[in-house]
């Protein structure tokens, strides 16, 4: 392809922000309704054209594809872009949830609306960012740079606590990255580059792996978020708005299973099964820990951001499992996740809209008044709980197979998880949708068409992948394939099969698993 | 020698002698056209300055010294010098307002700023201990003065007489230092003590490069010298502390690094534990002392004590890329002081300044462009990327890094997180909180100086090369 597609999708909504900066006047209903239009538009163009590089996209290539290269900070780093198959499906969710969360806030944000959709046009820019860059000093800038938006948009736009949670959410972040930064630097003194291709290569000595592991980790962790540094996330999403939390949990919560993806795994391939018995701890106890805390909770936005900790812990699991299945799950449970429980706290958000308030116990009956509502918020329960014929079986199924070839005892327990996971998430649909319905909600009207266009392609893509995971998992096969062939010739573990041939393995394990439906 | 290559050979200093002629044409001109022309006399400052500037960037580059080897004028220098005018006429072009709407119309401002900026650009091209003292000190006695040239204002006076006594006290330790390293090594000039201690040095060396970087310290108020850093900032004019925390701090951060490196390079060992030392100090307590601040200039002091601390991280490692970070610090740090301060310059409520934090409520409601910038300025104090600041702590912790500062670099990045605490609360104060009455409106020149360097923290990532380009080259020119 001849021209830029991974600059122009990446800073296209910059673009689009700085028109509604300089076309707009004043904060009245014409200037909202510009900023919205023009929000849109720059989403769904951006949507469209990142539609393309899924078509032009070689899955059968391990290598970055739509790669850019240009001089940047002399000699350090150089602003370099491009696509494997680990990114290339981050930055298609990012891209695709955009215009669902900016038509989210269509009609619930009423204030400051030109500086709310400028914010999120910012933060794609640098969610894209993030995804697709192959320089570790311009990933950190994106990194890091989405904090200043997120910042504003829990702030401003968020609810009671909301100073608190942005507070925490910043501090919290920053702190867990800074010390990246530092393992960044030695990397780039060992190496002499920080050209991600060239460092993928290059074999760090075992000391600084150790070293340069738990700096990266402590930032990923932080990111994922890792049980015990989760404690920002409920704080965070309970106050951000509805939009704001969609996107906290579809897409910011998996720059951490990214970035162990994209360096901690192949980049210190020691040190990662070295440290391979804490992840799995950490891992267990988030599912286990956090499932069970999500069975208390009396607020929904808050019942759903520890079962995304429970579900972040699969991930972790599988990742750090270094099985085919186990990687392959992980990307899975990413992607499914980001669309389940996006759509999760966009359910939230729709009775959110009309009661102004998250207690769980003020709902009840809501299946008499809202029926459709109740069907949609079915299936995602549903995805939620992992049940087969939805995208979050696939995900939590493939990741538990590949731990358990490594570790049975740790797949058993996380295992248990799951069964809480049914718990917490029928219990609230229990508690909210049947029953009796309550006297303050006679009034509660159904979703509309707006909400009904937000939710159906989530739907559909919810059951698609339920049935039919194989688009997903053939997009990241090949990449996943090189980066575990990597990973065990470092640990001198003897790879089963030649490269190519673990695509197969785990297409023929999938097989079954779509047919036994 | 005949006179005509006498002359030649000043070509190096032209720049100095312009602003010095300069500046006493300028005095004679206040002196006889009187109070009502003191805008029209700090207007011709600015020029000059800015003609002094192009003097620097015209005159033929390379290498010249002159006087013996106590003047030096290299790319370092020049690098420096552009940078601390840059302030001095930044800081002179956001006080106009300001002395006219505070009745603080008095020529002399102007001249003053000029004859200290002389003593900084001598500074930065001393090299010899000699030379250094007399840049020193002609850059302080002018500072003393402005400090406190709201003579009717006690806070002001206070502030003045504080920097005064407290100064003249760190003189005091940098001459006797300064003595205790010629008496020990038997020269002045820098490379004559650099061909002295290379084999290493006596202890008596030791304890004048301890009292000589004393003085320093006090000059650029790096802890545990930092004391009248708060109380002047505070009691000072505001335009008089914006000068303070731009053009001083980027001399006594230039004779800082050219004394350490080019005098001192073979007892690297001895003055790296002091520096380190010093930035760790400076940055913990410019994070944790800032925390509690409720007026927002004593916030910048703390700021700005926590900044030198992160700029002398680079000359801690004592390598070509510490400094080349040194610069690329000091040049980002100036254009967003400059920015900050037009920012608490235009705080201005029904003709009255006001001070404090809290009164900048709601400003993205009430004043949403200068509340935008002002907010990105202090997400780049506090070093988030992509904005200029955290490129300048990128540059210093990555010379850290190579040097083996392991424990500077961790507790530095960890002192950044605690800063960004109260960056965080001053824009929580600016876009969470409800609007107050709303601030008059901003003059042009201070929105001038706000947009252009707002604009500049943003978009500097997207062409960083040029300052990086001649940030290396100057830093090259040390070793």
């Amino acid at each position: 392809m001849n021209w830029p597609v991974l600059s122009v999708i990446t800073f296209l909504p910059l673009l689009g922000a700085l028109l509604i900066m300089l076309m707009t006047r004043g904060n009245g209903p014409l200037a909202k309704g510009t900023a919205r239009w023009i929000a849109m538009w720059t989403t769904l163009v951006t949507f469209a054209i990142s539609l393309v590089m899924v078509q032009k996209f070689d899955a059968a290539s391990a290598e970055f594809q739509f790669a850019e290269k240009h001089e940047w900070l002399l000699g350090v780093a150089s602003y370099h872009m491009g696509v494997d198959g680990i990114s290339l499906p981050f930055v298609i969710l990012t891209t695709a949830l955009m215009p669902i969360c900016i038509l989210a806030s269509w009609t619930s944000i009423q204030k400051r609306v030109k500086e709310y959709m400028i914010a999120f046009l910012v933060l794609e820019t640098l969610m894209i960012g993030t995804f697709s860059a192959l320089d570790l000093v311009l990933f950190y800038l994106f990194f890091e740079g989405g904090l200043i938006p997120m910042f504003l948009i829990i702030g401003v736009w968020g609810g009671q606590r909301r100073v608190y949670a942005s507070f925490k959410f910043f501090l919290y972040t920053l702190a867990g990255s800074v010390l990246m930064l530092l393992a960044i630097m030695a990397m780039y003194w060992e190496a002499g580059t920080t050209d991600i291709p060239v460092l993928l290569k290059h074999g760090f000595p075992v000391g600084l792996q150790t070293w340069a592991w738990l700096a990266f980790f402590a930032s990923f962790a932080v990111k994922m978020p890792m049980w015990p540094v989760h404690t920002w996330l409920p704080d965070a999403h309970v106050e951000a708005p509805t939009a704001g939390s969609v996107i906290l949990a579809a897409i910011l919560l998996k720059m951490g299973g990214y970035g162990f993806l994209r360096f901690s795994l192949p980049m210190f391939p020691v040190a990662s099964l070295d440290f391979t018995p804490l992840v799995y701890t950490m891992s267990v106890v988030a599912i286990i820990y956090t499932s069970l805390v999500a069975l208390m909770q009396e607020d929904v936005k808050k019942l759903i951001a520890y079962s995304s900790v429970a579900h972040m812990g699969f991930v972790t699991m599988g990742i750090f499992a270094a099985t085919t299945q186990g990687v392959s799950g992980a990307v899975f449970q990413m992607i499914s996740h980001g669309i389940v429980s996006g759509a999760l706290f966009l359910c939230v958000g729709v009775v959110y809209d009309r009661m102004h308030t998250r207690e769980i116990a003020f709902y009840g009956g809501l299946v008499t008044r809202m029926p459709l509502y109740a069907m949609i918020f079915l299936v995602f329960t549903l995805a939620n709980v992992g049940l087969p014929g939805t995208s979050g079986f696939v995900g939590e199924f493939l990741s538990l197979i590949g731990t358990f070839k490594t570790n049975i005892p740790v797949a058993s327990l996380a295992t248990i998880g799951v069964i809480l996971s049914a718990a917490y998430a029928l219990w609230l649909y229990r508690k909210m949708i049947f029953g009796t319905l309550k006297p303050a909600l006679e009034g509660i009207k159904d979703i509309g068409l707006r909400e009904a266009v937000i939710f159906a392609p989530l739907v559909i893509l919810t059951i698609l992948f339920g049935v039919a995971p194989k688009p997903v998992l053939d997009m990241s096969a090949t990449s996943i394939a090189q980066l575990l062939d990597g990973y065990n010739k470092a640990n001198g573990v003897k790879t089963a099969a030649a490269p190519g041939a673990p695509a197969a393995a785990l297409e023929a394990r999938i097989t079954p698993v779509s047919v036994a439906r | 020698m005949n006179p005509m290559t006498d002359l030649q050979s000043l070509i190096p200093i032209l720049p100095e002698l312009t602003l010095a002629g300069g500046a006493m044409l300028l005095l004679m001109i206040g002196a006889y056209a009187g109070e009502g022309a003191s805008r029209f006399v700090n207007g011709l400052c600015i020029l000059l300055l800015v003609a002094v500037g192009a003097c620097v960037v015209l005159l033929p580059g390379g290498r010249a010294v002159l006087f013996g080897g106590s003047f030096v004028v290299d790319d370092f220098a020049r690098f420096l010098k552009i940078l601390m005018l840059t302030g001095s006429a930044g800081t002179l072009i956001l006080s106009l307002d300001y002395l006219t709407s505070e009745k603080l119309q008095k020529f002399e401002f102007g001249v003053l700023v000029l004859l200290a900026t002389l003593g900084m650009m001598l500074l930065i091209s001393a090299s010899d201990l000699i030379a250094l003292y007399l840049g020193l000190e002609l850059m302080s006695l002018p500072l003393y003065v402005i400090a406190a040239s709201n003579r009717d204002n006690s806070r002001s006076t206070e502030a003045g007489l504080k920097y005064f006594v407290l100064g003249a006290l760190s003189s005091g330790m940098l001459l006797y230092g300064a003595s205790l390293i010629y008496g020990f090594t038997g020269t002045v000039n820098f490379t004559g003590i650099a061909a002295a201690t290379k084999g290493g040095a006596s202890i008596g060396l030791i304890f004048g490069l301890v009292f000589l970087f004393a003085g320093f310290c006090f000059k650029v108020s790096a802890v545990p010298f930092h004391m009248w850093t708060p109380d002047v900032y505070e009691g000072a004019p505001t335009p008089v502390t914006a000068f303070f925390a731009a053009a001083p701090k980027v001399a006594g951060i230039a004779i800082f690094v050219r004394a350490t490196v080019v005098a001192f390079p073979g007892i690297t060992h001895s003055w790296q534990q002091i520096v380190v030392f010093v930035a760790l100090a400076s940055m913990v307590l410019g994070a944790f002392a800032a925390i509690g601040q409720k007026n927002i200039k004593r916030l910048m002091a703390y700021s700005s004590i926590g900044h030198m601390g992160f700029a002398l991280v680079g000359l801690a490692a004592g390598t070509a890329e510490g400094v080349q970070g040194v610069l690329v610090y000091m040049s980002i740090y100036v254009g967003m002081t400059l920015g900050t301060f037009a920012c608490i310059l235009s705080m201005r409520r029904d003709g009255l300044l006001v001070e404090n934090i809290a009164d900048l409520s709601g400003l993205a409601r009430t004043k949403p462009a200068m509340a935008f910038f002002l907010a990105m300025l202090l997400f780049s104090l506090a070093g988030i990327p992509p904005l200029a600041g955290f490129f300048a702590k990128f540059y210093v912790f990555l010379a850290a890094i190579k040097a083996g500062l392991y424990v500077l670099a961790v507790v530095g990045v960890l002192a950044s997180v605690i800063g960004a605490y109260y960056y965080l609360t001053i824009v929580k104060i600016m876009y969470f909180d409800e609007p107050a009455k709303p601030f008059d409106v901003m003059p042009g020149l201070l929105k001038l100086v706000l947009g252009v360097a707002g604009i500049l923290n943003i978009v500097f990532f997207v062409y960083p090369a040029p300052l990086l380009g001649a940030a290396t080259v100057a830093a090259k020119s040390l070793f």
